[in-house]
């Protein structure tokens, strides 16, 4: 919790006492164990959001071990085989179809992909509901927020390596993005693509990024999320600090030892998920074209871009924000605003502790008009995403636009309305069934 | 230990049993991913049995076919070249083939299934190099030369057999693969498995 | 809340109104049918593996579908020396490309690809080799229900006969094949469900492991479920 312990073993005479106390002579074993684990006190009252963060890190682990597994047998490589088909997606179906049980490490990792969102974006509702970025905790969320950046670029360089046609045509739409940009788009783009197209350069780039650079910000930045995390104590769904009441140990009254309660709490988290995740990895692993999309079972062609063209669901509420942009302004062209609208759309979050004014945190305490925005909001994110899966039409991007100017008032005004909210009081220590 | 104040067994017998079952089913997850280290369906086809056409091989010809990547001599030995094969067991380390380096049909004076066709690894045993042919019976490749390969890395010698002399680097003799007869003229190199 | 459901509900219907509906015809399911996939099997060699390779599929693959390698040898293996290698062609894709506009797309994971919100890759496939007709204004001298303008021929016109789209839409059989329209549509079928068994051959297997590791983990489930209720006994 507080200032780190620098507790060490002493031993009681066994074998494995002896050795601990050896090596907390040498490294704070103990004390990490204790920092984090054994007397890290965390609320009581964690319900059913507060399984996200733990299995974030778990699908992060699965991905880094399956992504090490697939690494042994995929090949970045544009160039045509024998049979005219490009080399890095007959690698893919290699691994699926030879190597053994490739099939399933694969679907693993594809899998993985999408259920890594689905929790992180659980895990940040979280966050939103419960005022998790407030005080004391805004570094927590900001590092969040960077690994949520993190992860959509793990995400995008990942989604080229089959290449397939979704994979080409989609880096193709998203690195064309930087051309929007003033005077230096064009040479940027072509920069980062290290060429005119998309071409083996660019996937070469792309599996490096995705395989070595981002991974490893993910996980230093995992740390950092974790280490802020700890040293000021886990938010609960009252919002109420429990620090602030302690007993004569200076434990705090409604906490408990991570381990082992939350410990044996997150293994049955672990476990449920798991079985969501088999059911969908054994039974659909396409995820009814979403998580596997059917176009990307056509090698990359540059000659033809696919009839339907859509980004990969997790993508689609930010790609709807940058379609919905269609008015130049200031003498720069819509395209530009567009980068500009999708860019804000995810930086933005970065400053949510500075724009809750709010004197309550939890959603519980909160009064009708924070819980009306935040409604509004969530369906026009929703609204979003499944507006990006489709072609548009000036019907739709009516409607875009519309959803797009909520989203963003949801976040600019929230300096106003959370003022004006009327708020309960919240109560002194948790409430708990 | 035992069941007092401080040990709640209830709790212990669950938390073994939780780690027993979590253990296996750890221990399950883990076989795609060891598995996967296994050879390939492309490395098993590429590592087929091969089939080698010997009709026109001739008395005293030898010819070499890839099998795994590696080379497989077939040589036609003749009358007199089987002859040497006798003289010279004195100078060998294993004249008789009691190491397995042979399928148990090739564990005989000659190491081969039909005496004259010889079928071996063209792998010396000590390094990894591939010996060159020296059929030749005059040259002075060892006293009294009955034919046979030299290895150029590191000067081994191996008789028509392919059985290693005596002193040298090498430490077994060549190795026979798993071969069988299909007809007179056939020989299928990585099988020897009955039936069709 | 109501309101904001209300909103929910008109939303899309104003926005998702419009988008061309492509009608498929439902492929009989013969994932399990081991008969019909071995018929398939052979549709699929002679007809259409002249042109289309299936490179990412091993010939001794086709043992999943209950061949052995002997009948593999004896009667598919035409274009491959070796059980072990890939059902390629040997046609050049520069060749192909002047002889067709463009080169006939491998079929391996054709089934996969061609899955839309219309129906699955198996409909598309049994709609579109079901539904050639005769058009004199293409060079081919046919078109295609699911397919417009498509760059292949009719391959099995032997088989179905000859169709013509009608002036209500409809197709009609104006000059009889070989087989009659149901053994013409059973035929199809059974290569139809061969190219969505070759799209993805581990599939049943994927089926039945998916179903020993939820047991798995609902034993598993169980245990954890218990020691958690175990230790928050203790919490109040």
């Amino acid at each position: 919790m507080a200032a780190s312990s620098s507790e060490k073993f002493k031993t009681d005479g066994t074998l494995i006492g002896n050795v601990t106390e050896w090596v907390d002579a040498r490294f704070p074993l103990t004390a990490m164990w204790n920092d984090h684990l054994a007397k890290y006190y965390a609320p009581k009252n964690f319900n059913f959001w507060y399984f996200f963060g733990s299995l974030a890190l778990l699908v992060l682990v699965i991905q880094i071990v399956t992504g090490i597994f697939l690494t042994m047998h995929y090949k970045p490589d544009a160039s045509l085989n024998a049979s005219g088909v490009p080399v890095a997606f007959a690698s893919v179906e290699y691994i699926v179809r030879d190597v053994p049980w490739g099939w399933l490490i694969r679907y693993m990792h594809s899998t993985g992909a999408s259920a890594f969102f689905i929790v992180v974006y659980l895990h940040m509702f979280r966050g939103m509901i419960y005022g998790s970025y407030r005080k004391p905790r805004e570094l927590v969320w900001v590092f969040g927020v960077m690994l949520f950046l993190a992860l959509m670029s793990q995400a995008f360089t990942g989604y080229l390596l089959p290449w397939g046609q979704m994979s080409y045509w989609g880096a193709q739409v998203i690195l064309n993005l930087f051309s929007a940009i003033p005077l230096i788009g064009e040479p940027l783009s072509i920069w980062i693509r290290g060429d005119y197209v998309i071409t083996d350069a660019t996937l070469n780039r792309m599996f490096a990024f995705h395989v070595i650079a981002v991974p490893l910000v993910l996980v230093g930045l995992v740390a950092a999320h974790i280490l802020a995390l700890h040293e000021v104590g886990s938010n609960n769904p009252d919002g109420v600090e429990i620090k602030k009441k302690k007993d004569a140990n200076g434990i705090p009254l409604d906490g408990i030892p991570f381990h082992p309660y939350y410990t044996v709490k997150d293994i049955v988290g672990v476990v449920v998920f798991l079985m969501v995740f088999s059911v969908i990895m054994f039974f659909m692993p396409e995820g009814g074209g979403y998580f596997l999309e059917y176009n990307n079972f056509i090698p990359a062609d540059p000659l033809v871009t696919p009839q339907h063209i859509a980004p990969v669901w997790y993508f689609t509420p930010y790609y709807s924000l940058l379609r919905a942009v269609t008015y130049p302004l200031f003498g720069i062209d819509a395209k530009f605003w567009g980068v500009v609208a999708m860019g804000a759309g995810v930086m933005i979050f970065f400053f949510l502790p500075w724009l809750d004014r709010s004197p309550a945190k939890s959603i519980r305490y909160r009064g009708p008009i924070f819980k009306t925005f935040l409604a509004v909001w969530v369906v026009s994110f929703f609204i979003l995403g499944y507006l990006g899966v489709l072609a548009p039409t000036p019907g739709r991007t009516l409607v875009a636009q519309i959803c797009s100017v909520i989203y963003f008032m949801f976040f600019l005004a929230m300096p106003i309305y959370t003022k004006l909210d009327k708020c309960q009081p919240e109560p002194d220590r948790v409430t708990f069934k | 230990m035992s069941c007092d104040d401080t040990v709640d067994c209830g709790r212990r017998r669950l938390i073994v049993a939780t780690a027993a079952v979590g253990g296996v089913a750890g221990a399950a997850a883990a076989v795609p991913f060891l598995a996967s280290f296994a050879p390939s369906e492309r490395a098993k086809a590429a590592g087929a049995p091969v089939e080698a056409d010997i009709s026109m091989l001739k008395p005293g010809e030898m010819m070499t076919v890839e099998w795994r990547g590696k080379p497989v001599w077939i040589i036609h030995r003749t009358k007199e070249m089987l002859d040497g094969l006798k003289k010279v067991d004195a100078k060998l380390v294993d004249p008789k083939s009691d190491k397995p380096m042979q399928p148990e049909y090739a564990k005989n004076a000659t190491r081969s299934i039909k005496p004259e066709i010889m079928v071996a690894v063209g792998i010396c045993t000590h390094l990894g190099c591939s010996p060159t042919e020296k059929f030749d019976p005059t040259l002075a490749i060892e006293p009294d030369w009955q034919g046979g390969f030299f290895c150029p890395c590191h000067g081994s010698t191996f008789d028509l057999a392919g059985r290693v002399y005596k002193s040298k680097p090498a430490p077994d003799n060549l190795e026979v693969p798993p071969h069988k007869y299909l007809g007179d003229a056939k020989i299928v190199i990585g099988d020897d498995s009955k039936g069709a | 809340m109501k309101k904001l459901l209300i909103a929910l509900l008109w939303v899309p219907l104003l926005a998702f109104a419009s988008d061309p509906e492509l009608h498929l015809d439902r492929a009989p399911n013969k994932a399990n049918d081991l008969p019909a996939l071995q018929h398939g099997a052979k549709l699929f060699v002679n007809y259409c593996l002249n042109c289309h390779s299936a490179s990412y599929l091993r010939y001794n693959r086709l043992t999943d579908i209950g061949l052995t390698e002997e009948q593999i040898r004896g009667s598919l293996l035409f274009t491959a020396d070796k059980v072990g290698e890939q059902m390629t062609i040997a046609m050049q894709r520069a060749d192909a490309k002047a002889w067709f506009g463009a080169p006939p797309p491998d079929l391996t994971v054709i089934a996969r690809a061609r899955a839309s919100e219309f129906g699955s890759g198996s409909d598309w496939l049994y709609t579109y080799l079901r539904g050639f007709y005769r058009d004199e204004t293409r060079s081919t001298g046919w078109n295609n229900v699911a397919f417009a303008n498509v760059g292949m021929p009719h391959v099995l016109w032997e088989l179905q006969g000859e169709q013509e789209m009608g002036a209500d839409h409809k197709l009609k059989l104006v000059k009889p094949g070989k087989l009659k329209p149901a053994e013409f549509d059973a035929a199809v079928a059974d290569l139809v469900g061969f190219i969505n068994w070759m799209g993805e051959p581990m599939a049943e297997f994927r089926k039945r492991l998916g179903v020993i590791v939820l047991i798995a983990l609902a034993v598993l489930f169980v245990f954890a479920y218990a020691l958690k209720r175990e230790y928050w006994k203790d919490i109040h």
